[in-house]
């Protein structure tokens, strides 16, 4: 059996505001980037919650038994400590083994899948039973900066592994296109990332394109053979008009498309979607996932949905998932993600 | 000569809080993952684990025991004077709660309706933040709980 998925959990905090809470405050339009409202971590939650929340749900749908987990890799630009790692919290709070290989990525919004790529070939290279991959971010944004329309919190956990009766999605390949393109950064005792504008969507254009016809060029695999199609998605369009250049029609992006409902998850962004894919998905169904993380690189994977998708689904899809949520106003959002400076 | 270096450190009260660390540590297992324990000759599991079976003393026979992560509040109160370190989260819900296996854990309730807090509400374990002592820190992870129906 190829390795693939043999399971997923998601995680998005109750709390939202509303983007038009948000232009009250500064009195300026969002522009039209196609997004209703952002989930926003409570007081007490961090990337790290976040992952172990979201795992804690693949556990429990999929029936995995923590004990065969041998690496965790969680990938966030919002990790909780500068030095020491999520992924070992996350380990302990899951109740793993000691035998794990561990480590923190960060690559923008694109650690997440990363760490796919990396469970993926270490269970190719049979060094583990089951790798766990996570995105999770409680993304920062600057107030009365353009990001904090959409910088979002949530998280997606992926479980590798190759059992025949367990797999429900066979990764049948998967590539990366990198550059060095500074769109969007976060020095190291700055409190909040720093971007370059417009200048962003030509970095996410270059690289999520790009990786997607690596991939195709990789595979020979046409883009209108696809089922469904995820990419990152910043805001509400650029997934869209991706696709379009691609030639993929928006209604196989559209249930993957989980920004305009939550906002940019950031590292959770495109296994989110990804997710509220496979919770719909019919087996023998054929997936294209491309994410991008700035600075910058998309990963790209072709995945392919098996007759074990038929009963080994998340208990409760994305979409029913998010339902559950309460709205805050701008000075509960400010006090629940700390930017009140006596906080 | 650890007093010249401290003053580099140039905090104190940071330092005195990373001796909490280690003891922190020692309780991971009963705070991440609810691990108490079962005597096997009473039958009754504890919460947090005790070192001898307050029933059965001598001839107990404890084992370490993860806790069901579901129960049922059996009381509960709305705290408005936290406890140095939880100002910034209060008011909030603390309460007793009776898990599926008849143990007894007393946690905070987040994520919840106030009219869904009610003696006999089922709850759920989740994952949070239990606190942080400053910014120089290690963060506390533990178990809060949350309504589910
Ligand atoms: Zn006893």
């Amino acid at each position: 059996m190829t390795a693939g998925i043999v399971g997923y959990g998601i995680y998005v905090p109750k709390l939202r505001i509303k983007v038009s809470e948000i232009e009250r405050v500064w009195q300026k339009s969002s522009g039209g980037i196609g997004v209703n409202e952002k989930a926003v971590a409570s007081i007490d939650e961090d990337a790290c919650t976040l992952a172990v929340e979201a795992a804690r749900r693949g556990i429990e749908d999929f029936s995995i038994d923590p004990k065969r987990i041998n690496a965790i890799y969680v990938g966030s630009e919002s990790h909780p400590y500068a030095v020491n790692p999520t992924s070992s919290i996350v380990g302990d709070a899951l109740g793993t083994t000691n035998k794990y290989y561990a480590v923190d990525m960060e690559f923008a919004c694109k650690a997440g899948t990363a760490g796919m790529q990396v469970c993926y070939a270490l269970k190719k290279a049979r060094m583990i039973d089951i790798g766990l991959a996570i995105g999770s971010d409680t993304a920062q944004s600057k107030p009365n900066d353009a990001l904090e329309f959409t910088a979002a919190s949530g998280a997606a956990a992926f479980f590798i592994g190759d059992k025949k009766d367990e797999v429900i999605a066979e990764i049948e390949s998967t590539c990366s296109y990198t550059s060095d393109m500074p769109d969007f950064w976060r020095r190291p005792k700055a409190e909040f990332p720093e971007h370059t504008g417009r200048f962003t969507a030509e970095a996410y254009f270059k690289h999520v394109i790009g990786a997607a016809k690596m991939i195709l060029e990789e595979t020979g695999y046409r883009a209108d053979e696809f089922d469904y199609a995820v990419f990152h998605q910043p805001n509400g369009k650029f997934p869209l008009k991706a696709a379009s250049i691609l030639g993929i029609e928006t209604k196989k992006v559209e249930q993957g498309l989980i920004t305009p409902l939550i906002g940019n998850t950031y590292s959770g962004s495109t296994m989110i979607g990804l997710a509220s894919i496979l919770d719909i998905a019919k087996p023998k169904q054929k997936i294209l996932a491309v994410s991008y993380g700035s600075g910058a690189g998309s990963d790209a994977f072709i995945i392919n949905t098996t007759d074990n998708i038929s009963d080994r689904r998340a208990k409760v899809p994305v979409l029913e998932m998010i339902k559950e949520k309460e709205y805050i106003d701008y000075a509960l959002y400010l006090r629940h993600r700390r930017k009140i400076k006596s906080l | 000569m650890q007093q010249p270096l401290l003053l580099f450190i140039g905090d104190l009260r940071g330092d005195s809080m990373h001796n909490i660390a280690p003891l922190n540590w020692r309780k991971f297992p009963e705070r991440y993952l609810l691990k108490g324990n079962y005597c096997e000759v009473c039958k009754q599991a504890f919460f947090p684990p005790r070192p001898i079976c307050p029933n059965c003393r001598r001839k107990g026979k404890l084992i370490q025991m993860e806790m069901p992560r579901q129960g049922k509040i059996l009381s509960y109160t709305k705290v408005h004077v936290p406890p140095e370190g939880f100002k910034n989260e209060a008011p909030y819900y603390l309460a007793v709660i009776e898990l599926e296996n008849k143990a007894k854990v007393l946690s905070q309730i987040v994520d919840s309706e106030q009219e869904k807090i009610k003696i006999g509400a089922k709850v759920k374990k989740v994952f949070r933040q239990i606190g942080e002592p400053d910014k120089y820190g290690t963060i506390t992870y533990g178990y809060k709980f949350k309504v589910i129906q």
